[in-house]
């Protein structure tokens, strides 16, 4: 029998589910007349009484105070009763294989009350009125339902039981490809069919290597060479060789990070000598650092862009739910203690006839990666601490999606070493069809058809099995029942069981691993990216242990296979060799991708100078634009405060809503040491040169980190490139030309890159209305996150003003720099010099000011960025509640004699606006003697922000004023 | 004298439960972090400790509802040994989504006799989670973990939060009681039973943030008092001189001292 309960609201409760939609379609222009009565449903299969299930409705499924259920066997009349007269009646379904952890929940739950379902299925419900039929389609498919993982059902369920089973039963049939006789042309539709997406060099290597051994791969084999060698996973074009030229000459690079951002963290690391505070760098899943006599820290940031631009909601869940799992694979298990999430979205007021095909609104983008971090995050116990958010329209097709996580590692268990004996364990989440091709599939470009080709890759995530996972793994940890650990991620068993024992060699049994369902091939077991597993080396005397502490917090652990001495990488699926790979060609057979890579930067385009002249209503077009503008909306939806040790919150201020430049958290309860987490990122001054992007970039992140008290000397930083189409020369050149800038920061500024990872090929392809071929490709997107570390948390300064006779100073240099200024863009003028970073001078201007902060000399501090010092100002007196007095005139500018209007809104580097009590003037202006600094204003106790040159007002605007037009944009 | 023994519960999804066993330490109290299954396996453990802390997270993902699945098992397992460890003169405190699985477990508010109970909590009003700072106001002397305490400034981080009594009477009722031990209160310092949101973060109706049992002994509440211990995690620290200690720490000091 097979059982439906529709859960609806009880009268007189909201139905918030269905004004939520109602209000989406009419924002989206589908209809303002639409009325929606929504409700969310369970389908129980299996042999229960009418009693049984209605008992399980009241007192399981439902909520008796404010909630209404029905419940009837699928298909009766009784379910098809619209609640309000005639309207249309849709139901939206998991596609079968998706993941349904609520069903999953509820299945188990039900044993509770001693009986069984044989299975679950949830679905949701909607009844809706006023909507042409032309509409339904639409909003189908942009509202109610992704057909990346859903199903829409228009009228009554007429399901049966065997629907509710998403496996049939399989037949083991040993897969061969005959690849020896193919020729090139084979071999590249062979790639791109099987979405293999190697380069052709790389599958004639693949074809020769199994024409000397005398016969044809394996479909498990070819796909394992697919996967080390897939971009994700082996970064081939950055580490691999690169002809670069630039306005400069010529250069070669054999493998372009290791002698650019690699070589800039080891000779800092050399200069730092007996000080070197580095542990693990670009070696395991997280860059290492010192933190205490007792804890080491870990960062990781990674990237999940196409996901979720298929499937926003699971693609951020299962982005976040990764790079969890980084630093708790780092070492030997690293706890998460904070998590920053930065986003790049097209404008969320992009019109809906204005989306090429197979595109979804930027703005349900956009909720649903919110969402999903949001769910992912918050249920893991992490507090999401930092982010950002950057609009622009080339992020359309291929938002970017950045995720990082900073964990806490005990000193004696940074290093780890996969034993030959040890038995290979599988903890965690089960197997399933899910995320099939992931890895292969980022190599990819995003076309229309995406979707379609690659809907195996979206996956859902279920945060609780990954916080039961990590709970156990770090009890295990403590009790030391294993000797290594890894994240299985990108390329599943395939990548994790491969990268342990590339130095030993490896047997694994692939029948025995846990499955979601029947019907896996011994293939998709070795590839899928099912999420929520970790893949460990457990010595066979500790297995016992492991397993009982495992079953004991409900965890499922699995022996799959065994470290052997063979150097070789062996699959059996019962008693049958389905693969047999040399560790040796797995990871060093691939043909060394070799690439092109120029870079012409572009001629300055000199800019009018500006005539002084009243900007307040500039700073207010400022305030309200979608990069600049309060992102409360988000921040507020995150956990930030789960763990108990918030020190400094995203928001500040008088009224908790100011945008404070970094967070600072206490990862140990007991200790008053504080992590600094912040990050720089700059697209719009890759149009220029990105080589003063990056640079830019992580001058920005360190600002962030000095302006609340994070000591320079213990700031370290994370790269993440999210390029276009690096097969393109100018392309390539443009990332080349922000590692050099990378390096040459990093040795000049003495901080250390200590991981980083790419994404290349972010470009979305399409065929137009006219049938012609379209490209977006993003704009060059460097993330620099930073790492700092403050000594007494009680020391943190934030960014709010705070008492009216303070005085206020800018510290730093500022030219004629808007070139890709924000002024700029609300001007809608170009051209312009790019901002440079004088990195001696930034050195000596961070040390500077944090030992004036180190000292207690600050009452607040906030770094100069979009908008400049008109920017700064604004956000310090509405966060603070006091007014302000600046005069331009005093404000140090090089070279002499620079406009009001640039003063106000150049975004140069390296600059802070800092409130000062005027019995500290003296020292703080004797420490930072050494660098440009001077008095600029006072803190009042008025209600405006005033700033003048040679006595005319340029921005003369109320608080209220400016902090409404600043909040107004994404306040939904 | 032996110190007071706190069992935290740990359960899947729960995630507040170190700090929580931490404010207690604070307070002088030996907290214990015990997983729900040790309980399941043998509930005459709960005899070894004189407090029990349900924290805030989301036991097994709120699927199907904040703190229902658990509050389910506590139902149908754990209902006599609570019963047992609360006629001993004992103690219980639900945080969040502690509070939710105490008012879904039957264990806090007594159903009525048709076996419907008496209050819930639900969906937000503004439809999302959210996290933020609120005024509390204690709102009766009946409850051990309040005693002494007008006031209090903590976080609420939760989607699930407003409370929602199954009339009005029985709001009149548990008021009429002292049941209703914590109200959200207004920003701007002003009396007055109509809080707006986001002063009242969820909608509860009558503003209730917190409610105890008719012994006063058990209790839950939404905000987060763990999370106000010390000055750093009050937002505005940095803006002028706070007492080093957090509002949030009395509740677990009450607790504790009650045994003393």
């Amino acid at each position: 029998m097979l059982w439906e309960i529709d859960i609806y609201p009880a009268e007189g409760q909201p139905d918030l589910a269905g004004k939520r939609i109602a209000a989406d379609a009419a924002e989206m222009g589908l209809s303002d007349r639409l009325q929606v009565r929504a409700a969310h449903g369970y389908l129980l299969a299996g042999n229960l009484a009418e009693s049984d299930v209605k008992r399980l409705a009241r007192e399981l499924l439902s909520d008796q105070v404010v909630e209404r259920a029905v419940v009837a066997p699928v298909g009766d009349p009784s379910l098809a009763q619209s609640p309000d007269g005639n309207s249309q009646l849709i139901h939206v379904l998991p596609k079968p294989g998706v993941m349904d952890p609520v069903a999953l929940s509820a299945q188990s739950a039900i044993k509770d009350f001693r009986l069984a379902a044989d299975g679950v299925r949830t679905f949701r419900k909607y009844w809706l009125t006023g909507l042409g039929t032309d509409k339904l389609t639409t909003l189908c498919g942009k509202l109610l339902a992704n057909d990346a993982i859903e199903q829409v059902i228009v009228g009554p369920l007429a399901l049966e039981e065997r629907h509710l089973n998403s496996g049939s039963a399989y037949r083991f049939k040993l897969v061969t490809v005959p690849l020896g006789e193919l020729d090139d042309a084979g071999l590249e539709r062979l790639s791109r069919e099987g979405q293999l997406y190697l380069k052709l060099d790389e599958m004639r290597a693949i074809r020769d290597h199994f024409r000397q051994l005398g016969r044809d791969p394996t479909d498990a084999e070819l796909e394992t060479i697919a996967q080390t060698w897939s971009e994700h996973c082996s970064h081939k074009t950055l580490a691999g060789r690169i002809r670069y030229r630039d306005e400069r000459g010529e250069r070669h690079f054999d493998n372009m990070l290791k002698e650019t951002i690699f070589a800039a963290t080891g000779t800092v690391r050399r200069q730092l000598g007996d000080d070197d505070w580095c542990v693990s760098v670009f070696r395991d899943n997280a860059g290492v650092v010192k933190f205490d006599d007792q804890h080491h820290i870990v960062f990781k940031v990674e990237t999940h862009n196409h996901p979720s631009a298929l499937e926003p909601y699971g693609g951020a869940n299962t982005g976040i739910g990764g790079v969890i799992r980084d630093p708790l694979g780092t070492g030997l298990g690293a706890r998460p203690v904070c998590n920053t999430d930065v986003f790049c979205f097209a404008p969320p007021d992009t019109p809906l006839d204005q989306l090429p095909p197979g595109v979804l609104h930027p703005k349900r983008v956009m909720k649903g990666v919110v969402a999903g971090v949001r769910d992912y995050g918050n249920r893991m116990g992490i507090p999401t601490v930092n982010g950002a958010i950057y609009f622009d329209p080339r992020y359309l097709g291929n938002p970017l999606v950045y995720c990082g996580t900073v964990g806490i590692l005990p000193c004696d268990k940074a290093e780890k070493e996969t034993r030959a004996g040890d038995y290979i364990v599988t903890v965690g989440g089960r197997t399933g069809r899910d995320g099939i091709h992931g890895a292969t599939f980022s190599s990819a470009e995003l076309t229309s058809e995406s979707e379609k080709l690659s809907g195996g890759a979206v996956q859902i995530g279920n945060a609780i099995t990954e916080k039961m996972l990590l709970d156990v793994i770090l009890a295990a940890r403590d009790r030391g029942l294993y000797d290594a650990i890894t994240d299985c991620g990108a390329g599943g068993f395939s990548s994790a069981v491969g990268e342990m024992g590339e130095e030993i060699g490896a047997e694994v049994w692939l029948d025995r691993v846990p499955l979601k369902y029947d019907g896996l091939s011994y293939t998709e077991i070795w590839i899928s990216e099912a999420q929520e597993r970790m893949v460990l080396a457990v010595p066979p005397e500790s297995w016992d242990e492991f397993s009982a502490l495992c079953s004991a917090e409900g965890v499922e652990a699995t022996v799959i296979g065994k470290f052997v001495p063979t150097g070789r990488l062996q699959l059996k699926y019962q008693d049958c060799q389905v693969a047999d790979l040399a560790m040796d060609f797995l990871h060093h057979g691939r043909p060394p991708v070799v690439r092109e890579a120029v870079y012409a930067p572009r001629p300055d385009a000199p800019r009018a100078a500006e005539a002084t002249r009243d900007c307040t209503p500039t700073l207010l077009k400022m305030l309200g634009s979608l990069n600049v503008a309060s992102k409360e909306w988000v921040i507020r939806q995150y956990d930030h405060e789960v763990q108990g040790g918030s020190v400094i919150k995203p928001l500040v201020g008088v009224t908790n809503d100011g945008p404070s430049d970094a967070a600072v958290v206490r990862p140990v309860l007991s200790s008053r040491r504080g992590v600094v987490v912040a990050c720089g990122m700059n697209p719009r001054y890759g149009e220029f040169d990105t080589y003063h992007m990056a640079a830019s970039a992580i001058d920005e992140a360190m600002r962030n980190c000095v302006a609340v008290g994070a000591d320079p000397r213990r700031i370290a930083v994370l790269d993440n490139f999210c390029w276009g189409d690096t097969d393109r020369p100018e392309t390539l050149g443009s990332l080349v030309r922000a590692a050099l800038a990378c390096h040459d920061l990093a040795v000049a500024l003495g901080v250390p890159f200590i991981s980083g990872k790419d994404s290349l090929n972010n470009e979305f392809r399409y065929t137009d209305d006219a049938g012609r071929r379209q490209s977006i490709a993003i704009p060059p997107s460097l993330l620099i996150s930073a790492i700092g570390q403050v000594a007494d948390v009680g020391r943190c300064v934030t960014m709010d003003l705070k008492e009216p006779g303070n005085l206020l100073y800018v510290v730093g240099s500022t030219r004629d720099e808007l070139g890709g200024s924000h002024f700029h863009l609300v001007e809608s003028l170009s051209g312009g010099q790019v901002p440079r970073v004088d990195p001696e001078r930034a050195k000596r201007t961070f040390f500077a000011l944090h030992s004036a902060i180190d000292a207690g000399l600050l009452r607040s501090c906030h770094d100069l960025s979009e908008g400049g010092l008109a920017m700064a100002a604004a956000e310090m007196a509405f966060a603070g509640g006091f007014g302000a007095r600046i005069d331009l005139d005093s404000v140090p500018v090089e070279p002499a004699g620079l406009g009001a209007v640039e003063v106000l809104f150049s975004e140069s580097n390296t600059r802070f606006l800092c409130e000062v009590k005027p019995q500290h003037a003296g020292d703080f202006e004797s420490r930072l003697s050494g660098v440009p600094c001077a008095r600029v204003g006072q803190v009042d106790a008025g209600e405006r922000l005033e700033i003048t040159a040679a006595g005319t007002t340029l921005v003369g605007g109320q608080l209220a004023a400016l902090k409404a037009a600043w909040q107004a944009p994404l306040r939904w | 004298m032996s110190k007071v023994r706190v069992l935290v519960l740990r359960a899947p999804g729960a995630n507040c439960d170190a700090e929580s066993a931490f404010a207690f330490e604070r307070a002088g109290a030996i907290a214990e972090r015990v997983h729900v299954n040790r309980l399941l396996e043998q509930s005459g453990r709960l005899t070894e400790y004189q407090i029990l802390c349900i924290p805030g997270g989301f036991s097994y993902g709120d699927d199907l509802g904040a703190g229902r699945i658990l509050g389910n098992q506590i139902q149908h397992h754990l209902r006599d040994a609570l019963h047992q460890f609360k006629a001993a003169g004992k103690l219980v405190l639900g945080i969040c989504n502690g509070f939710q699985i105490l008012v879904k477990s039957g264990i806090l508010l007594d159903d009525d006799a048709a076996g419907h109970p008496a209050a819930t909590l639900t969906n937000n009003d503004s439809g999302k989670f959210e996290d933020r700072w609120v005024h509390l106001r204690t709102a009766s002397n009946k409850c051990v973990f309040f005693s002494g305490i007008e006031s209090m400034y903590l976080p609420v981080a939760h989607a699930e939060g407003k409370f929602v009594p199954c009339d009005a009477a029985k709001l009149g009722h548990l008021t009429a009681g002292g049941q209703v031990v914590l109200r959200y209160a207004p920003s701007n310092g002003n009396g007055g039973d109509d809080v707006p949101y986001p002063d009242n973060p969820n909608g509860s109706a009558g503003a209730v943030a917190g409610v105890c049992d008719t012994t006063g002994r058990v209790c839950g509440l939404m905000p987060h008092p763990e999370r106000h211990i010390d000055a750093t995690q009050h937002p505005r620290w940095t803006r002028g001189s706070l007492p080093p200690e957090g509002d949030g720490l009395q509740v677990f000091r009450n607790a504790v001292r009650y045994f003393r």
